[in-house]
């Protein structure tokens, strides 16, 4: 009996191993078809025409404004959602007023809504034909808000779950022994926030940095003011250059990734006497 | 006190600005002019296709994310391989790349000239057709499903699986019997999540698209097509269509993940 | 059981999509068109037209819009057409060169051409800037839309109409451009496509707007509260329509571009604000569009413009053209 018993494992196990090995197989395979094999074909073709010419398309005057708009308005973006995603969350799970569980379900609105509604939408509520007489179209005002609007649900859901479990009982203490609110919030809840806050702007980062469908209407796209790198990257297309927009395409990815690491590594430099 | 109050009205006022108000106008657009022209807009053939064709793109990306989501999450948590960090790099990788540069790269590969531009002399139309709209979108809404389910992979531990095993029981009844109904939640909230993104994905799709009118005009595009035609109800009839659908997929959110709310 | 149905789910739907596909192609023609967006309205009105005719019988089409170059560039990478109408002759000359159309695809009475337009000023209702010469767009305050003469076709008809206007009234090439430069100083915003830039002078951006007589009378009527001024000086705008290769082995195909020469098709044309190419209509009171003073073409050598390929080159160039000046800061 335990003899049949430890056969049915360690069979059970071989059996595991190769059927795991084949799905994973098959599953890696699927990854390289979907993602890699494209982005293969992407950097393959930036370089087409040589090193040289890789160079000169990032170095043009156009694309590389272009990039440094695209990465500080992104990162001043995501800076500002750290900011307002706190906020939100705190009120979201430290205060309680009528309507409240709408306002919770709403802010995933932005992630679920396509990027042209949003886009016509802000131009049609803060453009020339807004209501309110505010016309922020056409200018960094305006391609900011379409940012702001698209990169709303992040640090509110990465902040949320965190500030829910978090310990009551050591503010309380903090409070009872005369801190302020402020000290509180700096010294005893910030830090056990401050991961998830980089996590959310991370994410907030990343979807900035290659958001078109809302900005392509309300920026204006106008070069060296508000064209922002995929717009950018589309005009190569259409004007026939996709050797060029694969060269850009290519930096803007490397940027991105850096700063992502950039944000996880301090995250992991913050946190690591914890635990 | 007044912090709380006016931590309160600083964060709705913001919301109401940036998030409600804008929404409410597209409402109000699409039926200024009564509902009549609103509900002709959305159910003229072009429309009615667009939405079709949208709808199904997601039924075939969604299943199939879903199905390797899972597979690929429970290959990073429970095995050590080779590249197992390339491969979590790789997952995350469509969160980082602007929608263009996906289907530029799909443009890419699968255009004349391309590795793989000769299947279109074969009569495989992968561009401006069903399949390179479909890989678009399946390419975007792919990390969802797997970052929901590898934490909580991660979470749960081993201890019931290899108990399983040791009574016996085939790897795949333990996968059935015990690891997915474990899961089963974070594999609920990533579906919606994919479904959400590859419902309202534009950038990629337009790429790769052609704009066939009635055959691949998803209704994101649509809604470009009627804004650059001035027709600007049907177009914010079909934003309305799709901002329900946003709604729709945003309560079901709720359903799976109720768990942000204060207790 | 879940997991395995759905996983069913996607290949039932791809089957169902085969068939619902296969079914809609029955045994008559299918013919592709691929056009650019300005003559969509049009050719929802021709197409039924035609094949009310005995050579459109049992003749279906599958239609593309969107802005010319984008349409060049996705027939080159594979999208299919049997007929492409496209807003300016370069955008043809791409697929020539890809071996997408064949050379000879000029080689008619109308050298290609299915339309004509001129190049004016929309201005809002009334004209309150009272904008009525090109001087007039360089004056100080004056707000000029025009697209990105980099992505759009019809951002460069507007360049050449600049550029060709100061030629015609006695100006050097060296002024000409200087006029380009002090001209783009006004430009305020840069839509990427023509149909683009209607629409952002249509949400109130803007004093004018440089565009395709076309355009402007499709704004109108759509509801814009626009008015167009002809400018004394102006280019003549022709749109080229062509079959491909592929479209050539359809005798349908032929018939079809034929039929857009035909009086039906070009009263269409100019009922949507096209100058129609086929002199009888023209001529008639209808369809008669008032004539600019000064009229060139971009074949006007005597006005320094000599054909679209050496004028791409020379101003459009991406690296050494002359708009990479003008535009660039």
């Amino acid at each position: 009996m335990a003899t049949n018993a430890a056969a049915a494992v360690s069979r059970g196990a071989v059996l595991g191993r190769a059927g795991g090995g084949l799905a994973r197989g098959i599953a890696v395979g699927y990854l390289s078809l979907i993602v890699l094999v494209p982005l293969a074909a992407l950097v393959w073709s930036s370089r087409s025409q040589g090193l040289h010419t890789f160079w000169q398309e990032v170095t043009k005057p156009e694309a590389s404004s272009a990039l440094k708009l695209t990465v500080v308005v992104s990162l001043l973006v995501a800076a500002f959602n750290a900011l307002t995603g706190t906020a939100i969350a705190w009120v979201l799970v430290r205060d309680s007023f009528p309507g409240k569980g709408i306002v919770n379900a709403v802010i995933d609105l932005p992630f679920a809504l396509p990027t042209v509604v949003a886009g016509l939408v802000l131009l049609e509520l803060y453009g020339p034909s807004s209501p309110f007489g505010v016309d922020v179209a056409f200018q960094r005002t305006g391609l900011v808000l379409a940012l702001l609007f698209v990169t709303l649900p992040f640090v509110v859901r990465s902040v949320q779950p965190v500030l829910l479990e978090l310990d009551r009982e050591m503010e309380e203490a903090a409070e009872s022994l005369g801190a302020g609110r402020l000290a509180v919030f700096r010294r005893i809840v910030f830090p056990n926030l401050l991961p998830a806050i980089l996590s959310g702007v991370a994410l907030a980062f990343a979807r900035a940095v290659g958001e078109f469908g809302s900005v392509v209407l309300i920026s204006g796209n106008i070069p060296f003011k508000t064209e922002v790198s995929s717009v950018y990257i589309a005009g190569q297309i259409e004007s026939g250059n996709p050797a060029g927009a694969a060269a850009v395409s290519v930096l803007l990815l490397l940027i991105s990734l850096a700063v992502l690491l950039a944000i996880g590594a301090f995250r992991h430099w913050r946190t690591r006497h914890d635990r | 006190m007044t912090a709380k109050y006016a931590l309160r009205f600083g964060a709705l006022g913001y919301l109401a600005l940036l998030l409600l108000l804008p929404v409410g106008l597209v409402f109000y657009r699409t039926f200024e002019h009564g509902f009549h022209p609103a509900w002709a807009a959305v159910t003229n053939p072009e429309a009615q296709h667009a939405l079709w064709l949208t709808l199904i793109i997601a039924a075939i990306a969604v299943p199939a994310n879903t199905l390797f989501g899972v597979v690929l999450a429970i290959a990073l948590v429970r095995h050590r391989f080779p590249g197992r960090g390339l491969v979590n790099a790789i997952v995350d990788l469509p969160l980082a790349l602007s929608p263009v540069v996906v289907g530029l790269s799909l443009y890419l590969l699968y255009g004349t000239g391309g590795w793989l531009g000769g299947l279109a002399g074969h009569g495989i139309k992968i561009l401006f057709a069903l399949p390179g709209m479909t890989l678009a979108t399946i390419f975007v809404s792919l990390p969802f499903v797997v970052r929901e389910v590898v934490p909580v992979l991660r979470e749960i531990g081993t201890d019931q699986e290899q108990a399983a095993e040791t009574l016996g029981a085939a790897p795949f009844t333990t996968f059935w019997r015990i690891t997915l109904p474990a899961i089963r939640w974070a594999v609920g909230y990533g579906v919606v999540l994919t479904t959400a993104r590859a419902i309202g994905e534009f950038g990629a799709v337009s790429i790769v698209s052609g704009r066939i009118e009635g055959k691949t005009e998803t209704l994101p595009l649509y809604v470009q097509s009627q804004f650059e035609g001035f027709n600007t109800t049907g177009a914010f009839a079909a934003c309305v269509v799709l901002a329900l659908i946003a709604l729709a997929t945003v309560l079901v959110m709720r359903i799976f993940r109720p768990k942000e709310e204060a207790a | 059981m879940r997991r395995i149905s759905l996983s069913l789910f996607p290949l039932l739907i791809l089957a169902a999509a085969v068939v619902v596909g296969a079914s809609a192609a029955t045994a008559s023609t299918t013919l592709s068109l691929v056009a650019y967006s300005t003559p969509k309205d049009a050719y929802a009105k021709i197409i039924p037209a035609f094949q009310a005719t005995s050579a459109g019988k049992n003749v279906s089409f599958n239609q593309s819009y969107g802005a010319s170059g984008d349409q060049a560039r996705a027939v080159a990478a594979g999208l299919s057409a049997d007929i492409v109408a496209l807003s300016l002759e370069p955008d043809v000359s791409t697929l020539v060169k890809k071996g997408i159309v064949p050379s000879n695809w000029n080689q008619n009475r109308y050298h290609g051409m299915v339309t004509d337009s001129v190049v004016v000023f929309e201005v809002r209702d009334g004209n309150p800037k009272k904008i009525h010469t090109w001087a007039d767009l360089t004056r100080s305050g004056v707000q000029v839309i025009t697209p990105n003469p980099f992505t759009s076709g019809g951002a460069r008809w507007n360049v050449m109409a600049a550029y060709g206007a100061e030629r015609a009234q006695g100006k050097t090439d060296s002024q000409a451009i200087a006029y380009l430069k002090k001209l783009f100083k006004n430009v305020s915003v840069l839509p990427k496509s023509a149909r683009e830039a209607t629409q952002v002078f249509a949400s109130g951006k803007g004093d004018v707007l440089l565009t395709y007589e076309n355009e402007a009378i499709y704004a109108n009527r759509k509801g814009v509260h626009t008015e167009y001024v002809l400018p004394k000086q102006t280019i003549l705008v022709e749109n080229p329509v062509a079959l491909t290769k592929s479209g050539l082995k359809h005798p349908e195909a032929k018939a079809f571009l034929n039929y857009l020469w035909s009086s039906k098709a070009q009263k269409i044309l100019g009922d949507t604000g096209y100058r129609p190419v086929v002199k009888s209509v023209a001529a008639s009171p209808k369809y008669h569009f008032k004539q600019p003073k000064s009229l060139f073409t971009i074949n006007s050598k005597a006005l320094g413009l000599r054909g679209w390929r050496s004028v791409q080159y020379r101003f459009f160039d991406h690296s050494a053209g002359i708009m990479v000046r003008v535009i660039g800061h």
